[in-house]
């Protein structure tokens, strides 16, 4: 009997389920799906950053063989369409009429029988446009006399898109009076990009019988998703259906909606064939969401060795279009979660944001709505802080962690941290990497002329945003679903409003199953992607999976084994208050022979209820988050400098997570890799960069780079498990801590190396040439 | 003898014949048709991805002649007469290739979109090297990218697939 043997539900590392069809070459990704008479659309995109569009002829495109459609911005005017609204509440062009904000902004479409020839024909295209002065930089866009770049919008006269605080000012500026130091950093989280290998892409099917609108494509939401296109298009919802299939990769690139998704659905819709778009990589680089671009100013005030207050001044770059993902009521996301790990009594952030010739989208890249850039923020100023006070920089944070007794802690920016033992993670961190002995070593190198350098990070993360009264987006709350049924034989399907994009949904959703019913992991077939077949949700980003659906998938579970007690009461003619569960059975108390399965209660389930009840096992829950989680940890790098080249190279890197309960621990390691190794990426080499005139340097994996397997380091891993008090199973989220942790640690690392010398900053990418020049400044190069 | 998809008025085309996975596939093709379309399109084989378009990030590898090549790179009329393996080749009726078993295994996928091309290097690597050090492993696989895993469970799969290979496991 399957209830006999352990059952494998969380805790267990289970080898995934969906490995497979991938090993086999066999997933289904968007490029894959054909469809009969399916064209294909490719975009004309804009040469210059700032244009006025004077003209635009498409008659030779129009006439080459093989081309059904070319389509301008114009056409789209006609149905309503050139704009479309964003997941802040602005507008963005869908294909550019009147101006060009962007390089790399949609101007036109081809849709023909092949990609090859679409592709051909955009060279036929002839736009004419008149170049403006472009703003590259939000300095300068909030210059006075600088060139308005929205002024299609109604009451727009500057470059300005919000103003944003949190906190108190009064207290914190009457806590910087009183202070006994105060300690400052300006720095920049430099513009980068989530680039996942798989672009983003759509084939739009809209049945010209039936009206159904039929649309695959690279969607980390595929029900917010759904909603959007019936608001963008005026399409009745239950005429659009979204399947999001394979995904190769996401980490918020696949949050928002695409100028391409809207023309490819527009031009199925005109044309009665599916249409087909994918994205190249030059197109994914240049227009599609981006990560940080944030000027950040802070500081700390310091009394009696203790922080007494944070004030942080930030100004942010969102491109042409104000098209951030994040909850409606935060214009910043979640950015004032910049007090951290730490106990700050008072603290008061200002938040700017301004229109640039530059690509829109700000989504997190791996982080929870700006959380990163907060991360990096505090954990830079702590470790400046405890250089300019000649203390430890882990001894600092030692002094200033809140307290494990604290919890729940409101901090000074309004949030409730869960739960946390912060110093326990750090002191295992610090155990692992060898703190003590390094700092020796560390000085003895320096004796002989080498350079050493140990970063520590202790973030704290907010993630899974809810609760839905609080958090919305685009004015749908942050909740989710998951919907279970147990067929006859004991067999379940779990249906989930959620979207993998890799992080292995279909084994781990499946162990919360295994774990609540009894039922072996294998026995569930876990189901996403297709919105006809799945309950409501917001999607995949921001850690939510596991802290929103898993707890749904767990309630659902739960309500099951509800109605299976009453089940097994008739089956077992006893009473179900004198019935006990474990693993996958009910028994009589007192008498364990008197016993039946999940297996056998399914089964009666349609064949034998007690009187009175419906048949079936089966229910749907929808899950509204009472708090968000907040996973933490702390990571330890050290690093090894060449002060003939300003290389630096990582010697180790030691990695300590609580993320609460761990579903499937193997997992979850690889999700905590995986961050490590982007987030040195960010921290080393990544960057997204723009010349005066706003030509996007970056735009393809030449220019913008990668780490492969040569330069990635290997990652020691350890973890501490504090749960999560609110959430059903007590997990809080893993898949975006280590990006949201990690770059500050490497960049820690690289200052400390040099920090003896009075060197405090160094901005990412922290490339050799800019180690190299700190070296000179301070006569340590070689 | 394959459909082809839509070609130009003023298209080039030529015959091939390229021996795929052990088969012998022929169809008319434009001469610039690249050979990751050739095999996801023409053939339907669509296990080969495209990630980058430029040589960059691995993810559309498929072996030449036993010899790893990024088909984003490759006209497909260079591969007439040759031979290609690709990811759907990899498998046998007696079941998974030793290092799909690997990624299996240790973990070595996550999205799955860069695997295919990651395993069919891994698979010419320990064909020369059967058994790699890490440093080699990480060296071999430096024209793959990969963006979940960190790569540390690639370099274990690597290793779990050379063991198994040689019958150390």
């Amino acid at each position: 009997m399957a209830a006999t043997e352990e059952i494998r539900g969380i805790g267990h590392s289970v080898k995934r389920q969906e490995d497979e069809r991938f090993i086999r070459g066999r997933g289904t990704y968007v490029d894959d799906v054909v469809l009969p008479g399916m064209l294909h659309l490719e975009l004309l995109r804009s040469p210059y950053a700032h244009a006025r569009i004077k003209s635009i002829d498409t008659s030779a495109a129009a006439a080459l063989p093989g081309v059904v459609a070319v389509v301008t911005g114009e056409l789209m005017a006609q149905h309503n369409l050139a704009w479309m609204p964003t997941l802040s509440g602005d507008t963005q062009a869908v294909l550019a009429t009147d101006k060009v904000r962007f390089q790399g902004q949609e101007v036109a479409a081809v849709v023909a029988e092949s990609a090859y020839i679409a592709k051909d024909a955009l060279e036929l295209i002839d736009v004419d446009y008149e170049p403006l002065p472009a703003v590259t930089t939000p300095q300068q866009a909030l210059e006075a006399g600088a060139p308005v770049i929205r002024d299609e919008k109604e009451g727009q006269t500057d470059n300005a898109i919000y103003h944003w605080e949190a906190g108190d000012k009064e207290a914190t500026d009457k806590a910087f009076a009183d202070a006994d130091k105060m300690v400052e950093l300006d720095t920049f989280y430099p513009r980068c990009h989530p680039s996942p290998l798989e672009c983003c892409g759509c084939v739009a099917d809209v049945n010209p019988a039936t009206g159904k609108a039929t649309i695959y494509m690279t969607s980390q939401a595929p029900h917010a998703h759904r909603t959007l296109f019936a608001l963008v298009a005026g399409l009745p919802e239950h005429k659009i259906r979204i399947i999001s299939p394979d995904i190769g990769g996401g980490f918020g690139n696949k949050v928002p909606i695409y100028p391409g998704y809207v023309v490819a659905t527009a031009a199925s819709l005109l044309l009665g064939r599916p249409v087909k778009w994918i994205e190249d990589r030059t197109g994914n680089l240049i227009s599609t969401g981006f990560a940080r671009d944030y000027h950040m100013h802070g500081e700390l005030a310091v009394k009696d060795g203790k922080i007494s207050a944070l004030r942080v001044k930030m100004l942010s770059d969102n491109g042409a279009f104000f098209a951030d993902a994040q909850p409606t009521k935060c214009k910043a996301g979640l950015f004032h979660i910049v007090t951290g790990s730490y106990d700050i009594p008072a603290a008061h952030v200002e938040t700017d944001g301004a229109y640039t010739n530059k690509a829109p989208g700000g989504v997190a890249y791996r982080c929870s709505f700006r959380v990163t850039e907060a991360s990096y923020l505090i954990e830079r100023l702590v470790q400046t802080a405890a250089y300019e006070l000649g203390v430890d920089p882990a001894e600092f944070r030692r002094q200033n962690f809140i307290k494990p007794d604290q919890f729940p802690y409101t901090s000074a920016t309004g949030f409730e941290y869960d739960s946390g033992d912060y110093e326990k993670a750090m002191d295992l961190a610090l155990e692992r990497i060898g703190y003590a002995d390094l700092r020796t070593e560390q000085e003895e190198a320096r004796k002989e002329g080498r350079l050493i350098g140990i970063g520590i990070a202790s973030f704290t993360e907010v993630v899974g945003a809810g609760k839905g009264s609080e958090y919305q987006i685009a004015g749908l709350r942050m909740n989710d679903g998951a919907e279970l049924r147990i067929h006859p034989t004991g067999k379940a399907v779990l249906k989930l409003s959620v979207k993998s994009q890799g992080q292995g949904h279909e084994t781990t959703f499946a162990q919360i199953v295994a774990e609540e019913l009894g039922l072996q992991p294998e026995d569930v077939e876990v189901q996403e992607g297709d919105t006809d077949n799945t309950p409501y949700g917001l999607g995949t980003y921001a850690s939510r999976s596991t802290p929103v659906s898993g707890a749904a998938t767990a309630m659902v579970s739960r309500r099951i084994r509800a109605k299976a007690q009453q089940i097994a009461a008739h089956l077992l003619e006893a009473s179900e208050d004198d019935l006990e569960w474990k693993e996958g059975r009910f028994s009589v108390k007192g008498a364990p022979d008197r016993s039946t399965t999940i297996q056998d209660i399914a089964f009666a389930a349609y064949t034998n209820v007690p009187d009175g009840m419906e048949d079936g096992l089966e229910g749907v829950y929808y899950y509204d988050p009472p708090n968000m989680t907040y996973p933490f940890g702390t990571y330890a790098v050290v690093v090894e400098i060449d002060r003939g080249t300003g290389a630096w190279k990582v010697r180790k890197v030691v990695a300590v997570d609580d993320c609460g309960v761990r579903i499937n621990p193997m997992i979850v390691e690889g999700q905590i890799m995986g961050g490590l190794a982007e987030g040195f990426a960010i921290a080393a080499m990544e960057l997204i960069t723009f010349d005066e005139e706003g030509n996007c340097i970056g735009a393809n994996f030449m220019d913008y780079l990668l780490p492969t397997s040569w330069e990635t380091p290997a990652f020691e891993l350890a973890e501490t498990v504090t749960p999560s008090p609110h959430h059903p199973i007590g997990a809080k989220g893993i898949g975006e801590s280590a990006t949201v942790g990690s770059p500050a640690a490497y960049v820690n690392a690289v200052v400390d190396a040099l920090a003896h010398a009075g060197v405090r900053n160094l901005e990412m990418p922290v490339t050799s040439d800019k180690v190299w020049a700190a070296l000179e400044e301070v006569g340590l190069a070689q | 003898m394959v459909e082809t998809a839509a070609v130009g008025e003023d298209t080039i085309t030529r015959p091939v014949t390229v021996t795929v996975n052990g088969q012998k596939r022929s169809a008319e093709i434009e001469t610039r048709l690249l050979l990751v379309h050739f095999l996801r399109q023409t053939l339907g084989l669509t296990g080969t991805h495209v990630g980058c378009d430029t040589t960059s990030c691995g993810a559309c590898t498929v072996l030449l002649d036993g010899v790893p090549v990024k088909s984003c790179t490759v006209f497909a009329v260079q591969a007439d007469g040759r031979e290609v393996t690709t990811v759907e080749g990899l498998a046998t009726a007696e079941g998974l290739h030793p290092i799909q078993e690997a990624f299996h295994e240790e973990h070595g996928l996550q999205c799955g979109f860069c695997t295919p091309g990651m395993m069919l290097t891994a698979t010419a690597l320990l064909r020369e090297n059967p058994d790699p050090s890490e440093r080699e492993i990480r060296w071999a696989l430096s024209g793959n990218v990969c963006r979940c895993t960190g790569y540390q469970n690639i370099v274990k799969a690597v290793q779990h697939a050379a063991a198994a290979l040689e019958g150390r496991q």
